[in-house]
């Protein structure tokens, strides 16, 4: 079965790079804009992974991830925050608001398909 | 013959008078009466009287008799009540006793004793009010005293007060750290300040800044000026930077006697009025002004180097899609945008990591342990809203780097939210360490938050009762460069804040912190003691060293471990501690004690002493690098030391090499005690310790002795004064004279 990634980010010059790495990496990628259409997205379609930008418009990447992590049915979806802030303080609130990793921008494209293959992989 | 007996003797006489005075009026009336008449008549009135004799005689003794009893009762009435009277009047003057006289004698004198009861009622009531006042006043002085010494030890700056010759009246703590810091060329050591009670600060700035600093203060002063302190910028030898503000400390007592309180104030601020002082506050801007450099040099290169590799890429892409490139040079410029990327990337997290380092000194965060923190968010959140607080899995040794104001407010702010909006009514804050930062945790049971909630609490701006700021909790977080988040435990039914801070780093945390060395005990046990301005009164600097009172000298009281006990033999020092005594106080807070490497082993029957073995001088300095440190920490005082010829025998092997010379007057408790206690055997440490009342404790560390024979060399003081020995040179001269000086090491 494929898997399936959603991206969520307002940013297409990030966003374009990123779907044609992971439809390349042989995922079905599926989009969203800010962090109210990621949750609906993450609800309906149910993602096996979501790479989440932080700084959204709307509801912030730390609270969509919080959100997802108090909601039992969704305790399947792997989530990898993505973030320009690279500070270390976020780091341990990100991964102790339930995220799976916490990539730092710039991201090298071959770390990242590196990170998201093991994920998938390794909660299957 | 006392007063009483004579008294009596002239009641008797009193007595008596009366009895000689009719005695002699009637044998010299009747002599006078026979002399005129006849001799037939002589016969005839001889032959009437004779029969009657006794009759007439006890008639007589009778009338006498009524006559002294007579006087002697007046006399008691009119001048033994009234001499008693002044009696009791003076022995109340001279005694001072407030004991009711006895109303007695005559009508007046009866009045007169009520007036003095009145009168001596009334002067007793005066002095209980006086006595009253004076301790009213005085325990206002203690507690004006003290909340100055609280605030002065808890300003961020620090703080020094000196007289105009540069002596220092005054410090607190953050002034003493930061001298010590740099108050040697070998790591920074505590214990061996340059800061202290009575010296010179001229040994730690520069005294040119400071003499301009005066002048310029006191032209200002002489035009009037309202604010005369001046700000100046000095750099100490250690390359300290330090900006400066020098207040004017003006004296009051040189306003004219007499004039009233209002008139003495405006004297204050009046041309010309004498200036007795000075007053330092130093903050250290060596970082700051590095910071700066630093982040103009960051914002610099980050522009510079962002140009040059922006307009490669710019280049690299246009030239990419010319139609006629060929493979090989598209691949070359393809590696161009690889190379410039690579570079860009690291340039930016170059300056992220140093613009991280920026973020920390750019807020004033202070150290506080992390219980302080916890109990004064207990107490505001208990006194502002109806909830209790609990404090829970509180690590003690723990302390944090924050700006406490700020965040008490961001607790209490959170606090109210859950009390007033979700009706929570028990709080738990509970505090660990998280790797290099602590979570603090504001925890409840049950219910959880929406993350809405949450945002919105934590950006809106922060209110907790009736007080608001312009700051939001986001801000304070951020300020401290941590995060906060809001986390459930499901397990346990809870929900909590966590707030992630940053730690104090151990090297920065005072010096209290760390009790356990010898002496720290004491000292932590005792209040400190960074002011004294009883210094103000200048005790006569002009006056010859050797003439001055014991009481008033500076002395530096030490003592020495050593590996053995034959100098000439070539045991060397081992440990030197020494404490400070200014004004008649021991100076608990300026000690010095330092380990050093003596270079050989230490005898068994030393280690035994004092435990100081080869383990702990391994890696310490030796004695040559030692001695010039506690040369400056005992210029300008007088050595004191127990059996001190036996220490200076010690420090004099070792001055040659160390290029030093302790050539100050030396003291010895030891002789001094002898001096006033000889008919005693012992006179060591300990036996002079238990005769004084002084308590022994950490014995055979040099620190320990030193303070031990400190406190014994203060009790000796009035004692000496008692045997008239008063000044230096009167208590060497007795030392001298001691048999126990022929004693030689």
């Amino acid at each position: 079965m494929t898997r399936r990634v959603l991206i969520a980010d307002d940013e297409p010059n990030i966003v374009i790079p990123l779907e044609y790495l992971m439809k390349r990496e042989g995922y079905e990628v599926l989009l969203a804009r800010d962090g109210d259409e990621a949750l609906a997205a993450i609800r309906r379609e149910r993602p096996d992974l979501v790479l989440l930008d932080v700084m959204m418009p709307g509801r912030s990447g730390f609270e969509v991830c919080q959100t997802v992590r108090a909601d039992e049915a969704l305790a399947g979806v792997r989530i990898v925050l993505l973030t320009a802030k690279g500070r270390d303080a976020d780091v341990a609130k990100g991964l102790a608001l339930g995220a799976d990793a916490y990539v730092t921008k710039p991201i090298s494209t071959r770390e990242l398909a590196v990170r998201v293959r093991e994920l998938l992989e390794g909660g299957s | 013959m006392n007063p009483r007996a004579r008294r009596a003797t002239g009641a008797l006489v009193l007595a008596l008078a009366p009895a000689l005075v009719l005695a002699l009026w009637t044998f010299g009336a009747g002599a006078f009466f026979a002399w005129t008449l006849a001799p037939q008549e002589r016969a005839l009135l001889r032959d009437w009287l004779a029969p009657r004799a006794a009759m007439l005689l006890f008639l007589g003794l009778l009338l006498a008799l009524a006559l002294g009893l007579a006087v002697h009762a007046a006399w008691q009435r009119r001048v033994a009540a009234p001499a008693r009277l002044a009696e009791r009047a003076q022995a109340i003057v001279a005694g001072g006793g407030d004991v009711a006289i006895e109303p007695e004698g005559s009508a007046d004198n009866r009045a007169l004793a009520n007036a003095f009861n009145a009168l001596v009622r009334q002067r007793g009531e005066r002095d209980a009010d006086i006595e009253r006042r004076v301790r009213e006043a005085s325990r206002e002085i203690e507690r004006q005293r003290s909340r100055l010494a609280a605030l002065m030890a808890e300003l961020a700056q620090s703080v020094l007060v000196c007289t105009l010759d540069g002596r220092i009246l005054l410090y607190n703590l953050r002034a003493l750290e930061q001298f010590r810091t740099r108050s040697d060329t070998e790591a920074p050591h505590p214990g061996s300040e340059l800061i202290g009670l009575g010296r010179s600060v001229h040994d730690v700035l520069d005294p040119a800044p400071i003499a301009h600093a005066l002048q310029t203060i006191r032209l200002r002063l002489q035009r009037g000026d309202a604010h005369p302190s001046v700000q100046f910028l000095t750099a100490t030898r250690d390359g300290l930077l330090l900006r400066t503000q020098m207040v004017p400390v003006q004296d009051p007592e040189d306003a004219q006697p007499g004039r009233d309180e209002g008139a003495e104030t405006a004297a204050a601020a009046t041309p010309g009025a004498t200036l007795s002082g000075y007053l330092l506050m130093l903050e250290d801007v060596t970082e700051s002004f590095a910071d700066a450099a630093l982040r103009d040099r960051t914002m610099h290169e980050l522009l510079q180097g962002s140009r040059a590799s922006l307009g490669n890429l710019q280049a690299a892409v246009e030239m990419i899609d010319y139609p006629d490139v060929d493979d090989a040079t598209r691949e070359r410029l393809r590696e161009v945008i690889r190379a410039e990327v690579r570079t860009m990337n690291a340039r930016l997290h170059e300056v992220a990591a140093r613009d991280a380092q920026l973020q920390k000194t750019r807020w004033p965060l202070e150290n506080m342990p992390g219980t302080d923190l916890l109990a004064a968010a207990r107490r505001r959140i208990e006194t502002s809203l109806r909830c209790r607080v609990e404090l829970d899995a509180i690590d003690a040794g723990l302390w944090l780097k924050v700006d406490s104001f700020s965040l008490l407010q961001a607790l209490a702010h959170l606090a109210e939210r859950l009390v007033d909006e979700y009706g929570v009514r028990m709080l738990r804050l509970r505090l660990a360490p998280a790797g290099a930062r602590a979570h603090l945790d504001l925890v409840w049971q049950g219910l959880a938050l929406s993350t809405e909630t949450v945002t919105n609490w934590e950006t809106d701006t922060m209110r907790s009762g009736s007080s608001a700021s312009a700051l939001s909790v986001r801000d304070v977080i951020d300020r401290h460069d941590g995060e906060i988040w809001f986390q459930r435990e499901r397990a346990r039914h809870e929900s909590f804040f966590r707030l992630l801070l940053p730690v104090a780093e151990a090297s920065s945390v005072l010096p209290e912190a760390n009790a356990g060395a010898p002496g720290a005990a004491g000292a932590a046990a005792s209040r400190p003691e960074y002011y004294d301005f009883d210094l103000f009164r200048d005790t006569g600097s002009a006056r010859a060293l050797a003439d001055r009172a014991l009481a008033e000298l500076t002395c530096t009281v030490f003592d020495t471990e050593t590996t053995g006990l034959d100098p000439g033999g070539g045991d060397r020092i081992v440990q030197i501690g020494a404490a400070r005594i200014v004004a008649g106080k021991l100076r608990r807070h300026e000690c010095f004690e330092r380990l050093v490497d003596p270079q050989r082993a230490v005898s068994a029957a030393s280690l035994a002493i004092h435990g100081i073995d080869a383990a702990r001088l391994a890696g310490q300095p030796r004695a040559a690098q030692v001695l010039p440190v506690f040369h400056a920490f005992a210029r300008d005082s007088v050595l004191v030391g127990h059996n001190a010829a036996f220490d200076l025998r010690f420090l004099r092997e070792a001055e040659a090499e160390a290029g030093v010379v302790f050539d100050q007057p030396v003291l010895d408790t030891l002789l001094l005690s002898a001096c006033v206690h000889p008919q005693q055997e012992s006179h060591s440490l300990e036996a002079i310790a238990a005769r004084l009342g002084v308590a022994l404790s950490g014995r055979h560390s040099a620190l320990g002795d030193a303070l031990v024979t400190a406190e014994i060399f203060l009790k000796l003081i009035p004692l000496l004064e008692a045997r008239g020995i008063r000044t230096l040179r009167q208590a060497l001269e007795a030392a001298q004279r001691t048999w126990h000086a022929r004693l030689r090491y």
